[in-house]
C-alpha cells in the first residue's frame, strides 16, 4: 500500500480555531475536509504538510441556509449538495455537477469546499514520487533532492507538457466550479484577518500552480447562490471516460434566463477542464438579446470551443476533446431552449 | 448426473462472501519484516554504484539486499532464463527492481529505500519494436535471435504463394493491437517464511505454484523439497501471476537470512511494472480466397513488443498464429512472427495468450472479405468451418467442433440475418468467432510426467480428502475438482475435504494457465476417483451380496442400481473397504496424449481439444463524437458439457467484461519524453483510476448460450470456458463499428478521436479506416517447411535444423566494479 507521511492532525473547534491554526502553521499548515483529494495527493507526496487542521466536522461549515438565495456550507457534502430539493429545483446545474463527481462513497466524504480547492490535475504530476522521479520531476511539484543522477533538464524548471513554456498547465478538474460560476455564486474568504466575499470567477486564476488568487490561510466557508430565478434554466454536461467515477475532461455549464419572447436576458456558459480554471465563456454576453435559434447556438459554440486549450495531460485524445466541446455547448444550450419551451 | 451440470454455491463462496478468505496479503506472521523493492528511475542504464549503507543504518532496518545477492538467473521458460531477483549490472526499464529493504515495517522500508543511492549509466532507450528493429546497439539482452530481436519465426505450412496467386481475390490489412494489464483486484503478495526446521515455505499470490518451485529452488541454490510453495487463493490472475517474481524471490532470500518471515505485498503501480500481460502487436494479414469467400491460404506476419524480458515470450510469439486454424479451414498458411525487446515492463500471457491479436486480425478482415464479396458474414464464417476430428494445416488435432451451433444461437439471438446492415444509421451489429486451447499439449519445461495429480484418501469418517496441486485463482477449480470427485462418489460437494495449491501436500499440478485446469485436473481427478468407487464398490458389494458392477453411488449412498433401497451410507461402505483393505487411498494422473505436430515451434498450439466462441455485438456510436456505447452482447460457447452453470456463466461474463475493455479502452501505454531533453519512458497510467477499464457500471447485458458437445478427452465432455470468450469481443465490436457508421477502425482500443477521424475521412471522399498503415521489414529466418496433411505431410518439417537456433541468455556477471 502507498503510505502517507507523517503529518500532524488538528482537529478545529471552530472556523476561527482552524483559521488561526493556519495562520500559525504557516506554509506547513494545509486544511483537510474530506480528504478525498488531499489524502492521495499526499501518498503520492505531491504535497506534504506536516500539520493538518480538520473542519469537515464542523458544524457551522454543514449547514445549507436560506438567505438572499441559497447558502451552502463548505463543508456541506456533494452528495447532500446533489440531494438538496431547493438545489434541484432551481439550481439544477449544480445539482447535476456534484452529482456526477466520483462515484457515490467519494461523494458522502467528499465536501463542496474542498471541490472548488481541489487542485489541478496533469497526468505527469498525480502520479508518485518515484514515478515523478522517472520523468526528473515538473515545475508544479519539484523532486525534493532536486532530480537525481541523469541528464534531462532539472524538474523545476520545466513543463513536460509544454516544454518550452514557462507555466504549468495543470487542468482545473472540479466538476461543481464551472456549474457555481455558471449560476453566478459567489464565495465567503475567512481568514484570521477577516473575511471577504468574490464571485466564484475570480478564486481561480489561469496558472496550473498558483490556480487559486485566495491566500494560503483563507477558508472557504459559504458559497452564496443568487435568489432563485423562475426565468433561470441551467444545465452541466459533463465528458469522461466512464459514467461510473471519471474525473470530467470536459465540462460545460450553462445557465440562461430567458426573457420577453424567448430571448435571452442573461447568459453564463463556463467551461471545465479545458484550462487551469473554469473559463467564463466572453461570447456568453454576446447572447443577451437573442433566441438561440440553430445558427446562433453553433456561432456561439464555434466561439466556445475556441476557449477550450486542451492539453496532453488527461484523459482522450485533445484533439477530439476539442470537436467535442463544440458539441457539448450546442447541445446544452439546445437543453436549455428545450427546457424553457416545455415549461 | 447429480453434480456436474447443476448449478450450485461454489465450494469457497462462504468464505469469500465472510471475508475470510486468507488472501496472501493476509497472511501474518509473529516477528514478521516487510520488504519494500527499489525500482529503476531509468528506462535502461548501466549500474555503477549502490551505496546502501545510510539505508543500512536507517531505522527498523534488517536487511539490504542487491543484484550481488542474487547470482543465479531464472525465468518461466528454460529457454529464457533472463532474470534476476535483483538486477545485476543494468535496468531494463522503469520499474526493474533494483535493491530491497527489509524492515520491521512497510513504513521503515519505504524510508530506507529513498536512502538508497543508485549511481546510473544511461543507455540508449529502446521504446518501440520499430526502434528495436533499427537498434543494434546498445543491446538490452544479450541474446536472442537478433540485436534486440528476442525470437523470429517463420513457418510455411505449404506454399503460400502459387496459392494466393491463384485465388480470386487476396485481401492484406495491417492491424494493431495494444497491450492491456490483467487488472486482478489483488496485486501480488508473498510471505516468506522458516519453519522450525529451518525449511523455507513461501505464501503467494501465484497460479503456477509448481514453476515458482522450481524457479526458487534455482534462484535460491536450494534444493526443492526444502522449499514449500502455498498458492494462496487469488484475487484473479488471468495470467498475470504466472511467472516467478523478483519480491517472491526477495522475500523467500531475506527470510532465509534474517531468520524472520518476511512480506512482500505490490502496490498497484508495482503491478503495472510486474506486468507480463497482452502484448502489444502489430500484424499484416494476407488472405487469398474465392468468389465465394472461401480461404486458399492466409499469409500473417505479427511483430510483438515484448518489452525488456522473456517471460513466456517464446510462447507468446508462436501463440500469435498458431490458433489460426482451428476455427475455419486454412489450406496453405505461412505465418512470421518476431517479438523485440523494448525497455518496459515484460509482456507475457494475459487470458487468450496471444491469441486475441491475430484473432481480431482474422475476424474483422473475414468481415471486410463478406461486404467486399456481398456475403453475409455469418454464412461465410459457416460455409467454411475447420470439420471436427480433423487435423489443420499446422498439424493441430481438432476434436469435437461445436462452432456451428454457437453461431447458429447468436445469430438467432440477436436476430442477425432480420438486423444487420438493417438498423439505423449509428446502431449496428458485429460478428467474431474464435476458438482456444484446452490445456497446452506440452509443459513449460520438457518432462514426461503427468501434467496434473490427484491423490484421494477416505477413511472410516467417511471424509474424502482431495490433494492436488491446482489453484484456486478465482475461477473456480476447487468447485470444479469437488464436483468432480463427488459426482464419481455419489456425493455432495460440501462433503469433499479440498487441499490445493501445496507444494509439500499435494501432487503436482502444473498451474491455473493455458485454460488446462478442468480438463487435466478433471480427468486426473476422475481417474482417483473410480479408482476408490472400485474398492468401495467391490467392499460395498461383498456385503450386499452383489457383484460390484451392480453397485452404483448417489446421494451419500451405495446400493444396488437393480434395487435402490438395498444399500447402506457411502460411509459405512468406506468402513467395508477399510476393513477389507487397511488404509485407503488413491491417485489419478493426466497427461495430454502426444501431439502430431512434430516441427521445431509445433509445441506451442496443440491442445486435447478445442472450445470454439461465436459472438454478436451491437452497438451504438454517435456520429458526432465517435463515442462508442455497446448495448448487448450474445455469446455462444461450445464448452463441451459445463461442470457448474454459475461459475462457467460468470467465466462468460467475465471474457465479454475483459474482451470490452481491450476493444475500447485499457491501454499499457506509455510516455517517452522528448528524446533532445530525456531519455525518460515512463508507464503513461500506472493507476486503477488513469488506467481505464469498463466497471460494472459500463458492462452491458450479456445473453449467453452453452453448447453441450461432450468432448470425449475432457472430463464428461467438459471443455475450457476461461479465456476463450473473450477472444471475439473486439473483432465483434470493430465490426459492429463498421455496421453502425461504415467506417473501420483496425485498431484497439477503438476510441471515439478513432471513429470520429474515420467518420471524418470518410466523409472527405476517403476510405474511412483508421489503423497502422505500414509493416516494417524484419529479417525474417528462412521458413520452416511443413507440408500440410494433405499436401503428403507427417507433421514434421523437411528442412530441420541440425540443432538449437536458442543461444542460451549469457549474463552481465555484473557486480564488477559494484559497490554494495
Ligand atoms: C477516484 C476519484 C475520483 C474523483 N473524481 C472527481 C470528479 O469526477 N470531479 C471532481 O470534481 N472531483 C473528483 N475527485 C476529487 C475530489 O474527490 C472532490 O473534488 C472532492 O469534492 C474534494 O473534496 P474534499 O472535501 O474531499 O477535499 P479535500 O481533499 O479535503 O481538500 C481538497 C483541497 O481543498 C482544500 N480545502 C478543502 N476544504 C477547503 C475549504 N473549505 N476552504 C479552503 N480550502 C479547502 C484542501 O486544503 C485541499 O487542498 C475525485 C477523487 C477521487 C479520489
Ligand atoms: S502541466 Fe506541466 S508543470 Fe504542470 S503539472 Fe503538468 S507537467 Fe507539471
Amino acid at each position: 500500500m502507498m503510505r502517507a507521511p507523517d503529518f500532524r492532525y488538528h482537529a478545529a473547534r471552530s472556523v476561527k480555531d482552524a483559521a488561526r491554526a493556519l495562520k500559525d502553521g504557516g506554509p506547513d499548515a494545509m486544511l483537510i475536509a474530506g480528504g478525498t483529494d488531499l489524502v492521495p495527493n499526499l501518498k503520492r507526496r505531491q504535497q506534504t504538510p506536516a500539520l493538518l487542521i480538520g473542519i469537515r466536522h464542523l458544524r457551522e461549515l454543514r449547514r445549507i441556509r436560506n438567505g438572499k438565495g441559497l447558502m451552502i456550507g463548505g463543508a456541506v457534502r456533494l452528495s447532500e449538495v446533489a440531494a438538496d430539493r431547493k438545489v434541484l429545483r432551481h439550481y439544477p446545474a449544480l445539482a447535476r455537477a456534484a452529482g456526477l463527481v466520483a462515484t457515490p462513497q467519494i461523494r458522502n466524504m467528499g465536501t463542496l469546499g474542498g471541490n472548488l480547492c481541489l487542485d489541478t490535475r496533469c497526468t505527469y504530476y498525480n502520479q508518485s514520487y518515484e514515478w515523478r522521479q522517472a520523468i526528473n520531476f515538473c515545475m508544479k511539484a519539484p523532486g525534493a533532492t532536486g532530480g537525481h543522477a541523469c541528464a534531462t533538464p532539472t524538474g523545476d524548471a520545466i513543463c513536460w507538457v509544454a516544454t518550452s513554456s514557462p507555466r504549468c498547465w495543470a487542468v482545473s478538474s472540479t466538476d461543481t466550479a464551472p456549474a457555481l460560476i455558471a449560476l453566478g455564486a459567489r464565495v465567503t474568504l475567512v481568514s484570521s484577518d477577516g473575511e471577504r466575499d468574490i464571485p466564484l470567477e475570480e478564486l481561480y486564476a489561469d496558472d496550473g500552480m498558483a490556480y487559486l488568487t485566495k491566500s494560503a490561510d483563507e477558508i472557504l466557508t459559504v458559497v452564496h447562490l443568487p435568489p432563485e430565478d423562475a426565468a433561470v434554466r441551467s444545465t452541466y454536461w459533463k465528458l469522461r471516460r466512464r459514467g461510473s467515477f471519471d474525473f470530467p475532461v470536459l465540462g460545460v455549464a450553462a445557465a440562461v434566463r430567458f426573457g420577453e419572447g424567448n430571448t435571452v436576458s442573461d447568459a453564463r456558459v463556463v467551461l471545465g477542464a479545458v484550462a487551469s480554471h473554469p473559463v467564463l465563456v466572453p461570447e456568453s454576453a454576446e447572447l443577451v438579446g437573442r433566441r438561440l435559434t440553430d445558427d446562433v447556438v453553433e456561432a456561439f459554440a464555434d466561439a466556445a470551443a475556441a476557449h477550450a486549450k486542451p492539453m496532453d495531460n488527461t484523459d482522450l485524445a485533445l484533439g477530439w476533446r476539442k470537436k467535442v466541446a463544440r458539441r457539448y455547448v450546442a447541445g446544452a444550450l439546445r437543453e436549455l431552449k428545450e427546457a424553457h419551451a416545455a415549461k | 448426473m447429480k453434480v456436474v451440470g447443476q448449478a450450485r454455491r461454489r465450494v469457497d463462496a462462504r468464505a469469500k462472501v465472510t471475508g475470510q478468505t486468507r488472501f496472501a496479503d493476509d497472511v501474518v506472521l509473529p516477528r514478521m519484516l516487510y520488504g519494500k523493492l527499489l525500482r529503476s528511475a531509468h528506462p535502461h542504464a548501466l549500474i555503477v554504484e549502490i551505496a546502501a549503507s545510510a539505508a543500512r543504518a536507517a531505522p527498523g532496518v534488517h536487511l539490504v539486499l542487491t543484484g550481488a545477492d542474487f547470482p543465479t538467473a531464472y525465468g518461466i521458460m528454460p529457454v529464457s532464463q533472463d532474470e534476476h531477483a535483483l538486477c545485476r549490472g543494468k535496468v531494463r526499464y522503469v520499474g526493474d527492481p533494483v535493491a530491497a529493504v527489509i524492515a520491521a515495517s512497510e513504513r521503515e522500508a519505504a524510508d530506507a529505500l529513498a536512502l538508497i543511492r543508485v549511481t546510473y549509466e544511461p543507455l540508449a532507450t529502446i521504446a518501440s519494436p520499430e526502434e528495436a528493429l533499427r537498434t543494434a546497439e546498445p543491446r538490452i539482452q544479450d541474446y536472442g535471435e537478433g540485436p534486440n530481436l528476442h525470437r523470429l519465426a517463420h513457418f510455411a505450412f505449404g506454399d503460400v504463394e502459387p496459392a494466393l496467386a491463384g485465388a480470386d481475390q487476396v485481401f492484406e490489412d495491417v492491424f494493431f493491437y495494444q497491450g492491456s494489464t490483467h487488472l486482478s483486484l489483488e496485486q501480488h503478495a508473498t510471505v516468506a517464511a522458516l519453519d522450525a526446521d529451518g525449511r523455507l515455505t513461501l505464501w503467494s499470490s501465484t497460479q503456477t505454484p509448481h514453476y515458482l518451485h522450481r524457479e526458487l529452488a534455482r534462484a535460491l541454490d536450494m534444493p526443492a523439497h526444502h522449499i514449500r510453495v502455498i498458492a494462496t487463493p487469488n484475487g484473479g490472475g488471468f495470467g498475470g501471476k504466472s511467472d516467478p517474481f523478483n519480491h517472491e524471490i526477495v522475500a523467500a532470500k531475506a527470510a532465509l537470512v534474517t531468520g524472520r518471515p518476511v512480506k512482500i505485498t505490490l502496490t498497484r503501480e508495482e503491478v503495472f511494472y510486474a506486468h507480463r500481460g497482452r502484448h502489444p502487436v502489430l500484424m499484416r494479414l494476407k488472405t487469398g480466397v474465392r468468389q465465394d469467400g472461401t480461404i486458399v491460404a492466409m499469409d500473417l506476419e505479427t511483430l510483438l513488443d515484448g518489452g525488456a524480458y522473456g517471460s513466456y515470450g517464446p510462447a507468446s510469439t508462436l501463440y500469435t498464429g498458431q490458433l489460426q486454424t482451428v476455427t475455419y479451414h486454412v489450406p496453405r498458411y505461412r505465418f512470421r512472427a518476431c517479438r523485440a525487446f523494448t525497455n518496459k515492463p515484460p509482456c507475457g500471457p494475459k487470458r487468450g495468450h496471444g491469441t486475441p491479436q491475430p484473432r481480431f486480425a482474422q475476424e474483422v478482415q473475414l468481415d471486410k472479405i463478406a461486404v467486399a464479396l456481398g456475403r453475409d458474414p455469418a454464412d461465410l464464417r459457416l460455409q467454411q468451418l475447420a470439420p471436427a476430428n480433423s487435423v489443420t494445416a499446422n498439424w493441430l488435432t481438432i476434436g469435437s467442433m461445436g462452432l456451428k451451433p454457437c453461431i447458429e444461437r447468436v445469430v438467432q439471438g440477436s436476430a442477425w440475418r432480420e438486423r444487420r446492415g438493417q438498423l439505423p444509421f449509428g446502431r449496428g451489429l458485429g460478428m467474431a468467432c474464435s476458438s482456444y486451447l484446452c490445456g497446452a499439449g506440452l509443459p513449460i519445461y520438457w518432462n514426461e510426467m503427468p501434467h496434473s495429480g490427484v491423490q484421494l484418501q477416505l477413511d472410516r469418517s467417511g471424509r474424502v480428502t482431495v490433494f492436488c496441486g491446482a489453484t484456486e485463482i478465482g475461477q473456480g477449480s476447487d468447485d470444479v475438482l469437488a464436483a468432480i470427485i463427488a459426482e464419481v462418489l455419489g456425493l455432495e460437494t460440501t462433503d469433499i475435504k479440498l487441499v490445493t495449491g501445496d507444494t509439500d501436500l499435494t501432487p503436482v499440478d502444473l498451474g491455473s494457465y493455458s485454460s488446462r485446469v478442468t480438463l487435466m485436473m478433471g480427468n486426473a481427478a476422475i481417474q482417483a476417483a473410480e479408482r476408490a468407487k472400485a474398492i468401495l464398490s467391490a467392499s460395498a458389494g461383498q456385503k450386499l451380496g452383489l457383484p460390484a458392477e451392480r453397485v452404483a453411488f448417489a446421494d451419500r449412498r451405495v446400493f444396488d442400481v437393480e434395487n435402490p433401497s438395498a444399500g447402506m451410507a457411502f460411509q459405512e461402505a468406506v468402513v467395508a473397504a477399510e476393513v477389507e483393505h487397511g488404509t485407503l487411498g488413491t491417485t489419478g494422473s493426466y497427461r495430454p496424449p502426444r501431439s502430431a505436430a512434430r516441427y521445431r515451434g509445433g509445441g506451442v498450439g496443440p491442445s486435447v481439444a478445442y472450445s470454439y466462441t461465436a459472438a454478436v455485438v451491437e452497438v451504438e456510436v454517435d456520429p458526432a463524437t465517435g463515442w462508442v456505447r455497446v448495448s448487448k452482447v450474445w455469446i455462444g460457447h461450445d464448452i463441451g458439457r459445463v461442470i457448474n452453470p454459475v461459475l462457467a456463466r460468470g467465466q462468460v461474463e467475465g471474457g465479454v467484461y475483459m474482451g470490452l475493455g481491450e476493444a475500447l479502452m485499457e491501454e499499457q501505454a506509455f510516455r517517452r519524453l522528448p528524446p533532445r531533453l530525456s531519455s525518460a519512458l515512463v508507464h503513461k497510467i500506472p493507476s486503477m483510476l488513469e488506467y481505464k477499464s469498463p466497471t460494472a457500471l459500463e458492462m452491458p447485458e450479456v445473453v449467453t448460450y452453452f453448447i453441450e458437445d461432450p468432448d470425449p478427452s475432457g472430463p464428461f465432455g467438459a471443455k475450457e470456458v476461461g479465456q476463450g470468450p473473450l477472444l471475439p469481443i473486439a473483432p465483434a465490436v470493430a465490426n459492429a463499428v463498421f455496421d453502425a457508421v461504415g467506417v473501420r477502425v483496425d485498431q484497439v482500443p477503438i476510441t471515439p478521436d478513432l471513429v470520429l477521424a474515420a467518420l471524418g475521412a470518410k466523409a472527405k471522399g476517403k476510405s474511412g479506416r483508421v489503423g497502422p498503415e505500414a509493416f516494417p521489414a524484419v529479417p525474417w529466418p528462412e521458413a520452416l517447411v511443413v507440408p500440410p496433411p494433405w499436401e503428403g505431410g507427417n507433421g514434421k518439417a523437411i528442412n530441420e535444423p541440425a540443432k538449437s537456433r536458442d543461444a542460451l541468455p549469457t549474463h552481465h556477471s555484473g557486480t564488477a566494479g559494484v559497490k554494495v
